[in-house]
């Protein structure tokens, strides 16, 4: 037969995503919590002449879907040639369950036996020979961070055949992985490590929270330092020394002015290049995303890559789900809303790891609204906090309470509750700086590729928009929601308009407007609530259907003309 | 003596006796390991009214609050450890 499709499936957190990068080259995601992989990824490996696809399933427990992740994977082996079930060593007996019902269905399986490394510090000892025996089917130890066992896993896959085995009860299928767990596994006493004694101490609230709050600060510390280094000792040196008098000789070259040049280069300030008032695609459009963003891109991707690896973020959801619960969630939509600080779009993806509908809402719509993804916080940081460090506070303080408020109120007036948290507690590892220098490079990769484009997309039409006046136009038309309510000037609109595209360009376009620091302060909080960009609008009506889109937009815009009002009253400075 | 995994102290093992939830919830926790038979011990604090984390085996599972109530086990208190 031949093998066109190949599937891997195992529970959760088992190190598929791993494993297919091993046998595909190809870049996944890989972190230390279950449900890193919400959508399934495919890619192609070399057997002998051909080129087998191979596909990394979402992890599942059971062949019983009882998740949208779930769902996907049994859909799947409907399509699949043959299934490699990658089972965790460190628990055969919970990860054999599926291998049965994968054995169940009509299609060739291999057992990868991974994080077998980890068996010999747990103390676990399993007898492969005599548990391909019991199952009948290849096994093979593998390690996906190291790349063990994988050449041997691969020499496997011509020889697989099908051997259905007869549908068994549960009961009897839990009995029966008894029976197989008796004869091939032997477990050692040892001691607890230093790792999971600190797995404990995290989830209990009295040493837990001052945990959570030591990692948070450290984190906000870690990020803004290595940012502010980046800054100020890469991105500015090199903008200033070297790409303003390449631009200034290009500037004279095209005769200091006219549409090309104004487009291009943007309007001189005095004669001068000023890299926030400029606003031409080879200046601004270029200094946003890679001298204001992307070191904070850079910075926050890498905390988070170790804070990922290390596992600790299912920490994080013990200790809020109890806080989470009152917004009509539970803790583990704490991860979403953590990669949202990135970039709401993988944020609003992996929101897929909750359960029902009603959530997946609130989840969304609260990450849209008071969410702000790392390119708008940079944006905000580098220009209101020329103003000082408390007006920077005080907008995502503002944030914050809204996303409470807004919670609270979703989960009132929503009907349904919200389903309880079950999750696993993935091990603590030491992260492997390797792994988590390719997730950053990966990470950084897609920023350049999927917003830099858009930056500059928004920088050019807002520029043509000047041109033909239409910006003009709406300024008109909207200054008296501008002025009268939220006390900014009418040229805002231009912002509000490029909003939709980027919210850093968004927020940077606010700098040449002179504004007082209230206004400056309204400006960038109602840029952060009232609609999405156009990235993550995308996925969120893939997301959430049209018709929740439009409900949830309605939401967005409306509680941004409030807030932004309110802030107007309010503030006294 | 029945108790479920809320009243459980920390650090105490049990075998699960009897999960009491719906048939999709018990489902989904048995097929996560925490099944009738299993011995479990409780490794998260109890006052508070956040998920109870048990380990099974070789792996930790946090059980939302409510979830856990329903699920009971029969306590090894200090004397049969």
């Amino acid at each position: 037969m031949k093998i066109n499709k190949i599937l891997l499936m195992g529970n959760p957190n088992v190190g598929k995503s791993a494993i297919f990068s091993r046998l595909t080259g190809a870049k996944v995601v890989i972190s230390n919590y279950p449900g890193t992989t919400v959508e399934f990824t495919q890619g192609y490996t070399k057997i002998d002449s051909s080129r087998p696809a191979i596909i990394d399933v979402p992890g599942t427990y059971t062949l019983h879907p009882t998740s949208r992740a779930e769902e996907v994977a049994v859909r799947m082996i409907k399509d699949g040639d043959l299934v490699i079930n990658i089972v965790d060593a460190t628990n055969l007996e919970r990860n054999l369950y599926l291998t049965l019902e994968l054995l169940e269905q009509d299609i060739p399986v291999i057992v990868a036996l991974n994080m077998w490394d980890d068996t010999k510090h747990k103390g676990i000892e399993i007898d492969v020979k005599k548990l391909e025996k019991a199952l009948g089917i290849p096994v093979i130890p593998t390690c996906g961070l190291t790349g063990e066992g994988i050449k041997e896993l691969v020499e496997h896959i011509p020889k697989a055949k099908a051997k259905k085995i007869n549908p068994l009860k549960d009961e009897e299928r839990w009995k029966h992985i008894g029976k197989i767990i008796e004869d091939v596994q032997k477990l050692h006493h040892r001691h607890h490590t230093f790792l999971e004694r600190l797995e404990d101490l995290s989830i209990r609230p009295v040493t837990g929270i001052p945990i959570a709050a030591l990692v948070v600060l450290c984190a906000f510390w870690v990020i803004r330092f290595v940012a502010e280094n980046l800054i100020t000792y890469l991105a500015d040196p090199f903008f200033e020394r070297i790409w303003t008098p390449l631009i200034m000789k290009l500037s004279a070259f095209l005769g200091a002015g006219g549409f090309l040049h104004d487009i291009i280069i943007g309007k001189l300030i005095e004669g001068e290049l000023d890299y926030s008032q400029t606003f031409g695609l080879f200046t601004t459009g270029l200094y946003v995303p890679f001298a204001m963003v992307l070191p904070y891109i850079i910075s926050f991707y890498f905390v988070l890559g170790v804070m990922e690896d290390f596992g600790y973020l299912p920490r994080l959801a013990v200790l809020t789900d109890n806080f989470m619960h009152r917004l009509g969630l539970h803790g583990y939509a704490i991860i979403p809303m953590i990669l949202g600080l990135g970039c709401n779009v993988p944020g609003v993806l992996a929101i897929r790891i909750l359960e029902e509908k009603r959530e997946k809402f609130i989840a969304a719509t609260l990450m849209a609204i008071a969410i702000p993804c790392m390119a708008q916080i940079a944006m905000i940081v580098g220009l209101v906090g020329q103003r000082g460090g408390a007006y920077v506070v005080l907008i995502f303080l503002t944030l914050f309470i809204l996303l409470i408020i807004k919670g609270i109120i979703l989960n009132k007036v929503m009907k349904g509750k919200s389903p309880e948290i079950l999750v696993e507690m993935p091990p603590y590892r030491i992260p492997q700086l390797l792994a988590v220098f390719k997730k950053l490079w990966m990470r950084i990769l897609s920023f350049l590729k999927e917003a830099v484009p858009y930056v500059l997309l928004g920088i050019l039409f807002v520029n043509i928009l000047y041109v033909l006046h239409v910006i003009d136009a709406l300024s008109k038309i909207f200054s008296p929601l501008l002025r009268n309510v939220w006390g900014l000037p009418k040229e805002a609109i231009a912002a509000l308009i490029v909003g939709f595209l980027r919210k850093d360009v968004a927020i940077g376009m606010l700098g040449p407007l002179n504004l007082t620091t209230k206004q400056l302060v309204i400006g960038s909080t109602v840029l952060a609530i009232y609609f999405p960009c156009i990235a993550t609008f995308a996925v969120l009506i893939r997301e959430l259907g049209i018709k929740d889109m439009l409900k949830s937009a309605a939401i967005m815009i409306s509680v941004g003309i409030v807030v932004g009002g309110l802030l107007n009253l309010v503030l006294r400075f | 003596m029945l108790i479920s995994l809320v009243d459980m102290e920390p650090g105490e093992t049990g075998i699960v006796m009897k999960i009491d939830g719906g048939f999709g919830a018990t489902r989904r926790i048995q097929s996560m390991g925490v099944r009738i038979g299993k011995r479990v011990k409780k490794v998260g604090a109890r006052f508070w009214r956040g998920p109870q984390t048990v380990l099974v085996d070789n792996f930790k599972v946090a059980i939302g609050f409510g979830m856990a109530a329903k699920i009971f086990v029969e306590v090894e208190r200090s004397e049969d450890k």
